[in-house]
C-alpha cells in the first residue's frame, strides 16, 4: 500500500539540527502586558535571529489597549531591544516586526475573533497553504475560559488542514476546585492534545538536565531508591524580596507561586520511573504517577512564615509587611517548608523535604540526595568530623552542576576521615549560551511537542497535594511565624526534621 | 629561558613540551588561589597549525567566535627556518561574573616552531592536550605534514573546503580525512541555513510529494565557493537517492544531470561575482508540476519566492541573522562535539559529480 502524504517522512530533514516547523500564525492575547514585553517578544526575536522560526510566520497581538499596527511594532521593537538576551540585528528585527499586526479589543468582544479569523484566513490564502495557529493566553487567569470559549464560538478552535494549539500561562487556578473548573472549561472546547500549559521552569536547560543526569547515566540509578537513599531536600531560595510583584504575590504566596508548580515538578523529576520513550505522554504519565503517590500532608508536615526586617547583602532591608503594596495585616507566606512522602515501591519511607522562600540567605535552587550511612564504621571517629553519609547535590542555579561528597582520609599517620567534594559544573563543559526557557517553550508549542508542558491531570494532582496545606493554614489561629531577612528561614522549619537531622545550610 | 608575565601568563624561549605543561599546571594553581570559584573549562582541545606570519589573524578569528570556543587552544605557529620552540601560555577568565558565580577559565598556548618540527608535531602537542577531552585539529594554511602527524591525537579535523581552489581536490582531501577522523567542514556549515530552508519548504505534507518531482536545481555561489555548491548538490542527491553524473564546466559555471526515481534533474551552478563572502548566494528548485522555490540572500534573512503549481506566486523573508565568518568558525568548533551523518554521503555524491 502506498504511503499517504502524512506518513511519508521528509528525507531532507534527516541530520538537521533544527527540524522544520510548519508555517504558523501566533496570536498573543495580552500582547502589551509585562510578560509579553519582557519574555515573549524577546524570545520570538531570538528564534527569528537564529533562523528557528517557521519559514512563514505571522504574529497578531491583541489586548485591550488601543493602538495601531505601527504603535504595536514600535512597542515590540523597544521591548526586544531592552530585554533580548542578545543585541538585536536591526535587519532581522525589521523583518520580524513587519510580520506583526495588532488587534485591540476586549477579550469577550466577538468582533476581535471575527477579525482574527479573517486575518488568519488572509495569511493562509496569501501563502497558498494553511498555517498552524497558536493562541498564546498571556492574560489574567480569569480570561482563560472567556478566550477559549470565544475561540470555540468563532470556529477558531480547529482547522481542517492545520493544527490549532492554545498555550496557557500559569497559574492554573488558585486551588484544586478552580483548576478542575478551568480544565473543564478549556476541554469543553479543545482536545487535551491542543492545550499547552506553561510551567516555564520546565523549559530551563537545568531542569531538563535532571532527566539526562538520571536516565543517561548508569552510575546512579541502581542506588536511586529507598534502600540507599535516606532523605531528599529540595530548596528554592531567593535572596530578594517581593519587589514590584507585591500585588500579585500577596494574593498568591510561596506555596502557590513556587511549590504547587515548580517544586513539585522537581520532585516528580527526582522520583519518576524511566519512561520507555521520551515522548510527551510517556514522560507526563510517569510524573503523574509520582504526584499521585504523594499522600496528603498533615498540618504537622508544613511550616509557613513571613520575612521580617533584617540584613541582606550587608544592607538593612524591610520586612514583608513594610513592603510597598503589601497590606499591613497580610498573612501571605513568603516561606514554606514541607515534609512529603512518596508512597510507592521505590520511595516508601524516604522523606522529601521541600522549602522555598524570599529574602533568604542567598539565591540557590538545589536538590540534595543524602544516602544512608555505611553499615559498619571501621575507622576511628576521634579527631575529625568522621565518616558522613554521601550527599549528591544537583544544583540548578546559580552554578548548575553536580557535586558528590565522599569520605577521604586526612593526610597523616592516623586513619582519620573527613568529607571532601567531587564537583562537576556544567558551565565548564558547555561554553554555549543556553536559550531562554520561553524560546524553547514557544518553539515546542509551534512544533506540537508537549513534553515540557503540564497536562491537566498533572496540574490537578499538584493541587491535591497543596490544597489540604492551604486549608490547614486557613484554619490556624495566631501569628504567622517570621524570620529575619537574610537568614535561612524560621526556626520552626527545623521541627519538620527528625532528631539528628538538619536542613542544609542555604 | 622562562619568564613570568604576571597573573595567568607565562612565556619562555627555547623551551620544551614538559616545561610548557608544567607552566600550565602552575598557572592553574595561581588561578585557583585567585578565585575561590575558579574552574577550568573542560570542553575541547583545539590544536591549530598556522603560518607564523598569520598567527595574529588566526588568533583574531578565534577571539571572535563568541562562546563556542575550545577550552584549551594550542596554536602552533610555523616559522620558516626556526629550530627551537618558544612558547607563551595564559589562562583567561570571564570578565563579567557575579560574586559567588563560577569563574570558568580557558587556556591558550602559542608555540613558535619550525618546519623541522612538523613531522613530529604530535610529540610536542601530546603532553599539552587535556586527556579524555576530544581534540580538534585545524591547519588553515596547509601544513599537511603537521596535520598528518597530529591525526593520531585527534578525533576531529576542521577543514574549509572552499580554501582549496580545485573542488575535486577539496572533496578528495575531505574524503581522505573522513577515513581517519570526523570531519567538520566550514563549507558544509555555511550551507546549513540553505539546507534547512529547502527542507522546511518541502516539509508541509501538502508539498512533500513534490520532492520526488524536482526537475531542476540551480545554485548561485561566491566565485571561490564552487565546492560549497557541489556539496549542496551532493546533499540533495544523497538524501533523495539521485544517481549522479559528472558535471561539465563552462566559464566558471558547471552543469549536469542527476537521475531521480521519477525523472531526470537538471543541475546548474554559477558563480555570482557580486558576492564577496564565501558560500552560497542563492538556490532555485523547480518541480515537474510547475512549483518553484527561490532563495537568495537578503536583509534580515533569505528572500524567498515561491510559485505554486497553479501559478500563484508569493514572496517572503525567511528570517535569520547572518552568522558572519567568525560565527561560522564558532559553529565549526561547536559541531566538533556533535555528529552529522549526512555529510559523508553528500561528500561521496559530490565526488561522483566531480569525477
Amino acid at each position: 500500500m502506498a504511503a499517504t502524504q502524512e506518513e511519508q517522512e521528509n528525507p531532507l530533514a534527516e541530520g538537521l539540527e533544527r527540524l522544520p516547523v510548519h508555517p504558523t500564525t501566533l496570536v498573543i492575547f495580552g500582547a502589551t502586558g509585562d510578560l509579553s514585553k519582557r519574555k515573549l517578544l524577546p524570545a520570538i526575536y531570538n528564534l527569528a535571529h537564529e533562523g528557528a522560526l517557521p519559514e512563514r510566520f505571522n504574529m497578531i497581538g491583541s489586548s485591550r489597549s488601543e493602538m495601531s499596527d505601527g504603535e504595536f511594532r514600535d512597542m515590540a521593537r523597544d521591548s526586544i531591544r531592552q530585554f533580548s538576551r542578545r543585541e538585536p540585528d536591526e535587519t532581522v528585527l525589521e523583518a520580524l516586526v513587519c510580520h506583526m499586526r495588532y488587534m485591540p479589543g476586549r477579550f469577550d468582544d466577538d468582533t476581535v475573533y471575527e477579525r482574527l479569523s479573517t486575518s488568519a484566513a488572509d495569511f493562509d490564502s496569501e501563502a497558498g497553504q494553511p498555517f498552524n495557529r497558536v493562541f498564546y493566553l498571556s492574560t489574567a487567569p480569569s480570561f482563560f475560559p472567556v478566550i477559549v470559549g470565544k475561540l470555540g464560538e468563532h470556529g477558531l478552535d480547529s482547522s481542517d488542514d492545520a493544527e490549532v494549539r492554545v498555550v496557557i500561562e500559569k497559574p492554573i487556578g488558585t486551588n484544586l476546585e478552580e483548576a478542575e473548573q478551568l480544565n473543564r472549561d478549556v476541554l469543553a472546547v479543545l482536545d487535551e492534545s491542543q492545550v499547552f500549559r506553561i510551567d516555564h521552569y520546565l523549559g530551563k536547560e537545568t531542569v531538563q538536565n535532571m532527566l539526562a543526569f538520571r536516565f543517561a547515566n548508569g552510575l546512579f540509578e541502581p542506588i536511586w531508591n529507598r534502600n540507599f537513599i535516606d532523605n531528599v531536600q529540595i530548596t528554592a531560595a531567593e535572596d530578594i524580596g517581593v519587589g514590584t510583584r507585591a500585588g500579585y504575590y500577596d494574593t498568591s504566596g510561596a506555596l502557590r507561586d513556587l511549590v504547587q508548580n515548580h517544586m513539585l515538578q522537581l520532585l516528580a523529576n527526582v522520583c519518576m520511573e524511566p519512561p520507555v520513550h521520551f515522548s510527551a505522554d510517556e514522560v507526563r504519565d510517569e510524573k503523574v504517577k509520582v504526584l499521585k503517590a504523594v499522600p496528603t500532608p498533615s498540618p504537622e508536615d508544613s511550616v509557613h512564615a513571613q520575612y521580617a526586617k533584617g540584613v541582606s547583602g550587608g544592607d538593612e532591608v524591610k520586612g514583608y509587611l513594610e513592603e510597598q503594596d503589601v497590606p499591613g495585616d497580610s498573612t501571605t507566606e513568603t516561606f514554606v517548608a514541607l515534609r512529603l512522602k512518596v508512597d510507592n515501591w521505590r520511595w516508601a519511607g524516604v522523606p522529601f523535604y521541600l522549602r522555598t522562600g524570599k529574602r533568604l540567605a542567598r539565591k540557590v535552587t538545589e536538590i540534595a540526595v543524602t544516602l544512608k550511612p555505611v553499615p559498619h564504621l571501621a575507622f576511628e571517629q576521634e579527631g575529625s568530623v568522621g565518616v558522613q553519609p554521601n550527599t549528591l547535590v544537583l544544583t540548578l542555579q546559580p552554578n548548575e552542576g553536580v557535586s558528590l561528597s565522599l569520605g577521604a582520609k586526612i593526610p597523616g599517620t592516623r586513619m582519620r576521615i573527613r568529607p571532601v567534594n567531587m564537583e562537576f559544573l556544567y558551565g565548564t563543559s558547555f561554553m554555549s549560551q543556553s536559550p531562554e526557557a520561553y524560546e524553547r517553550l514557544i518553539m515546542d508549542a509551534m512544533r506540537g511537542d508537549a513534553t515540557l508542558f503540564t497536562r491537566n491531570d498533572e496540574v490537578e494532582a499538584q493541587w491535591r497535594i497543596c490544597d489540604p496545606v492551604l486549608e490547614a493554614w486557613a484554619e490556624q489561629d495566631g501569628q504567622l511565624p517570621s524570620y529575619p531577612a537574610g537568614t535561612d528561614g524560621p526556626g520552626e522549619a527545623n521541627e519538620l526534621m527528625p532528631e539528628g537531622k538538619t536542613w542544609r545550610a542555604i | 629561558m622562562a619568564g613570568d608575565l604576571g597573573p595567568g601568563r607565562w612565556s619562555a624561549d627555547d623551551t620544551s613540551p614538559g616545561e610548557i605543561e608544567a607552566a600550565l599546571r602552575g598557572l592553574l594553581k595561581e588561578r585557583f588561589a585567585e578565585h575561590e570559584t575558579f574552574a577550568p573549562a573542560r570542553v575541547l582541545n583545539l590544536v591549530v597549525v598556522a603560518d607564523s606570519d598569520w598567527k595574529g589573524e588566526i588568533q583574531n578569528r578565534l577571539d571572535r567566535v563568541g562562546r563556542h570556543h575550545a577550552s584549551r587552544t594550542i596554536l602552533c605557529a610555523v616559522e620558516s627556518g626556526r629550530t627551537t620552540l618558544d612558547a607563551h601560555a595564559e589562562i583567561n577568565v570571564e570578565d563579567e561574573t557575579r560574586s559567588g558565580e563560577m569563574v570558568a577559565g580557558t587556556e591558550q598556548v602559542t608555540i613558535a616552531c619550525g618546519e623541522r618540527h612538523l613531522p613530529g608535531l604530535d610529540t610536542i602537542v601530546d603532553p599539552l592536550v587535556v586527556t579524555d577531552l576530544a581534540t580538534l585539529i585545524w591547519a588553515p594554511h596547509g601544513h599537511s605534514e603537521g596535520l598528518d602527524a597530529l591525526m593520531s591525537l585527534a578525533q576531529i579535523v576542521l577543514v574549509d573546503s572552499v580554501n582549496e581552489p580545485d573542488p575535486a581536490e577539496a572533496v578528495r582531501r575531505a574524503q581522505e580525512l573522513s577515513q581517519r577522523a570526523y570531519v567538520v567542514d566550514l563549507a558544509w556549515l555555511r550551507s546549513t541555513p540553505w539546507r534547512e530552508r529547502v527542507a522546511a519548504s518541502f516539509d508541509p505534507p501538502l508539498w512533500r510529494d513534490e520532492l520526488r518531482r524536482i526537475s531542476s536545481v540551480t545554485v548561485r555561489h561566491q566565485p571561490d565557493s564552487a565546492t560549497a555548491a557541489v556539496l549542496f548538490f551532493g546533499w540533495l542527491a544523497a538524501r533523495l537517492d539521485w544517481q549522479v553524473e559528472s558535471l561539465a564546466g563552462q566559464d566558471g559555471s558547471r552543469y549536469g544531470t542527476a537521475r531521480g526515481k521519477r525523472q531526470e534533474v537538471t543541475l546548474r551552478m554559477s558563480p555570482d561575482p557580486e558576492m564577496s563572502a564565501p558560500g552560497l548566494a542563492g538556490v532555485t528548485v523547480e518541480t515537474a508540476s510547475g512549483m518553484s522555490l527561490s532563495l537568495d540572500r537578503g536583509p534580515g534573512g533569505l528572500s524567498a519566492k515561491r510559485r505554486l503549481a497553479d501559478g500563484r506566486e508569493s514572496a517572503f523573508t525567511v528570517m535569520g541573522a547572518s552568522r558572519g565568518e567568525a560565527g561560522i568558525l564558532g559553529e565549526g568548533i561547536r559541531q566538533a562535539l556533535l555528529r552529522d551523518h549526512t555529510y559523508a554521503p553528500s561528500l561521496e555524491a559530490a565526488a561522483s559529480m566531480l569525477a
